[in-house]
């Protein structure tokens, strides 16, 4: 057994933050599953969506619609679709942590490394994306409450210092 | 609060908390390396947390989940029973420490009516949305913190998924879901790294004991509906990813004419990451008289409003009309002496709960470099730490504001390791008494016209409603 050590304060929340942004072009986007990955509004068609993503370590890109249709502008380079997606993880998590998350070269500034980021095309988890994407959104659907959620005593709203 | 009882205070941990802490570090350490590799150092702290409660009516679960922990066999009944004992080791301390509180800021406290000493249980028989949580939180204790890889992190969601369209569930959903999110953040460690291993057990005994059959569903019975004056001091902000929650402390004179109570009201949402800082309030825009009232600094006429024991209201707006324009520190300086606190239930009592009303004046905001950067106000020599990582980002109460204070309405808040520090609610300009900053100022809307002007530009509540009502009600 180590020796114990029992760590912060207990009621210091642990994820860190994320930043507000503009939602319209890229209305979801994570770090999950080893992928940076996401929804893209698509620039012409009202109601189509992209669902990008990019793998860590491999770089792998994937880029279709939210009915499986690939992508047409992906080659070797990102698409404007992925371009989007990484400009708004950058913005939503910080480039920093996007590259780590990545496993982009840690020789190179984050910006760069992120910017000059290519890979091998490979089919997305684009139906899981997805559905996650609709998870997400159902937060927003589910009614508060007034009783009192004493658990939130461990989650205490703070700032970064 | 005197200088004196706040010395006092600060210099001494009551009898016995010491001893409580290293008997949950012990388990702690059991939960770091998980139940199914507890070895002879986990062995013997298990053992010495029977022989702890081997006089309370825990003893004899406790000492069967240990014996089952020493041969091999941690699930069934095992979890639950240990945290049914790290969660009496913290209310004895929280006990202690409230008791101390109270001391020191004169405070008198009602008692808990016979009928609310022993929670009643849940509606009666197993609620299968329980069982997916109770088997997820099994395997986190099995596997230990150290232990726990991206799959096992990532079934947080599975848990969640049948108890977050039940709102008498939310208490558990919520938690679950904060936790998920840290585990996701963090798991699998990095070989070195160590565990926050006090706040992951925290959390895990507190989820394992909401996810049991017997733990009640919703927030019980009101004890009865309470009609009068209701002056906010202030509000306690708390986030995290998917969840938003406002309490609002508050003194309530009955309109019988009874003595003045501390009372709290919540008002909660559940959120995602990206709505954060100033699009926060928007959340709870269906609470405009309460969130009015703070935003506009007036006092609330409430009439029939269910008070639940503990001391909290069941907010209803329809039951709560603006008073008066109210000054929180006068409210503060008239009441806070007197005002009788409300009784703590059984389940509730933990350290981290404590959140008692404070109205500090006359010290001096000191910064600090060491250890960490910091902010101590001084009281005649008095050094009470300010928990800075308790200044709420949706709003304008923060270091800078705090460290130029003369005043403040506060909570006393303790911490194991830390001990007692005060959470500012409110702040008084030193050199102009009359400019206040709160942390519920940005209710209706941000003050900062940056953050105001930010808002109107991104509107991102408004554009992820739009999507969800498009996408999710075809
Ligand atoms: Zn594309």
């Amino acid at each position: 057994m180590a020796p114990h050590a029992p760590g912060p304060p207990s009621t210091v929340p642990l994820v860190p933050p994320v930043h507000a942004r503009k939602l319209t072009k890229v209305p979801y986007v994570e770090l999950a599953d080893g992928r940076v990955q996401g929804v893209v509004s698509s620039g012409s068609a009202g109601e189509r969506v992209y669902v990008s993503s990019v793998s860590a370590g491999s770089h792998a890109l994937s880029c279709a619609t939210n009915n499986n249709r690939p992508c047409g502008g992906l080659g070797g380079a990102p698409c404007k679709h992925i371009r989007a997606l990484l400009d708004e993880a950058r913005r939503h998590y910080g480039a920093e942590r996007v590259a780590a998350y990545l496993r982009l070269d840690p020789d190179q500034a984050p910006e760069a490394a992120l910017s000059a980021l290519s890979g091998p095309v490979e089919p997305g988890p684009t139906g899981v994306v997805f559905t996650r994407f609709l998870r997400y959104l159902s937060y927003l659907e589910l009614p508060g409450t007034t009783a009192p959620l004493p658990e939130m005593h461990w989650f205490p709203a703070g700032r970064a210092l | 609060m005197l200088p004196a009882r706040l010395t006092e205070l600060l210099d001494s941990a009551p009898p016995g908390v010491e001893e409580a802490l290293e008997l949950t570090d012990g388990l702690d350490a059991v939960l770091a390396d998980g139940l199914a590799r507890p070895g002879a150092q986990g062995t013997a702290a298990l053992e010495d947390l029977a022989a702890a409660t081997g006089s309370t009516p825990l003893a004899a679960s406790v000492r069967a989940a240990v014996d089952a922990v020493g041969s091999g066999r941690p699930t069934g009944p095992a979890p639950a029973a240990l945290a049914g004992a790290r969660t009496a080791l913290a209310g004895a301390v929280h006990d202690a420490l409230l008791e101390q509180a109270d001391t020191a800021l004169g405070r008198p406290r009602d008692d808990l009516p016979e009928s609310a000493a022993s929670p009643a249980g849940g509606a009666g028989g197993a609620d299968p949305a329980l069982e997916g949580a109770r088997s997820w939180l099994a395997e986190l204790a099995v596997a230990g913190w150290r232990g726990i890889d991206r799959d096992l992190a990532a079934g947080a969601d599975a848990a969640l998924a049948p108890l977050l369209e039940d709102p008498s569930r939310r208490r558990l959903a919520v938690l679950i879901d904060g936790l998920g999110a840290e585990l996701r953040a963090h798991c699998p460690l990095s070989g070195e790294a160590d565990p926050p291993a006090r706040r992951w057990s925290d959390l895990w005994a507190r989820a394992v004991l909401l996810a049991q059959d017997a733990s009640p569903a919703g927030p019980g019975a009101p004890a009865e509906e309470v009609s009068g004056r209701l002056l906010p001091l202030g509000a306690d902000v708390h986030e995290h990813p998917t969840a938003f929650q406002v309490q609002v402390h508050a003194v309530l004179e009955p309109s019988g004419g009874d003595p003045a109570r501390l009372v709290r009201a919540a008002a909660s949402a559940p959120k995602v990451d990206v709505l954060t800082r100033e699009s926060l309030w928007g959340l709870l825009a269906g609470h405009s008289v309460l969130l009015g009232a703070l935003a506009g600094h007036h006092a609330l006429e409430v009439a029939g409003m269910p008070l639940l024991h503990g001391g909290d209201l069941l907010w209803d707006d329809e039951r709560a009309r603006p008073g008066e324009p109210a000054d929180r520190f006068a409210a503060a300086r008239l009441h806070l002496e007197d005002a009788l606190a409300p009784a703590v239930p059984p389940l509730e009592r933990h350290p981290a709960r404590i959140a008692e009303p404070v109205l500090l004046e006359g010290y001096a905001a000191k910064k600090k470099r060491s250890p960490a950067p910091g902010l101590d106000l001084d009281l005649d020599g008095t050094r009470l730490p300010v928990s800075l990582h308790r200044l709420p980002e949706s709003s304008s109460l923060d270091l800078k504001a705090a460290a130029a204070s003369g005043a403040c309405i506060g909570l006393m808040r303790w911490d194991a390791g830390t001990g007692w520090s005060v959470q500012p609610l409110g702040v008084a300009a030193k050199k102009a008494p009359a400019s206040q900053t709160h942390t519920a100022d940005w209710a209706m809307g941000p003050t900062d016209p940056k953050y105001a002007s930010a808002l109107k530009k991104t509107d991102p509540l408004g554009t992820l409603r739009e999507r969800a009502g498009r996408l999710l009600r075809k």
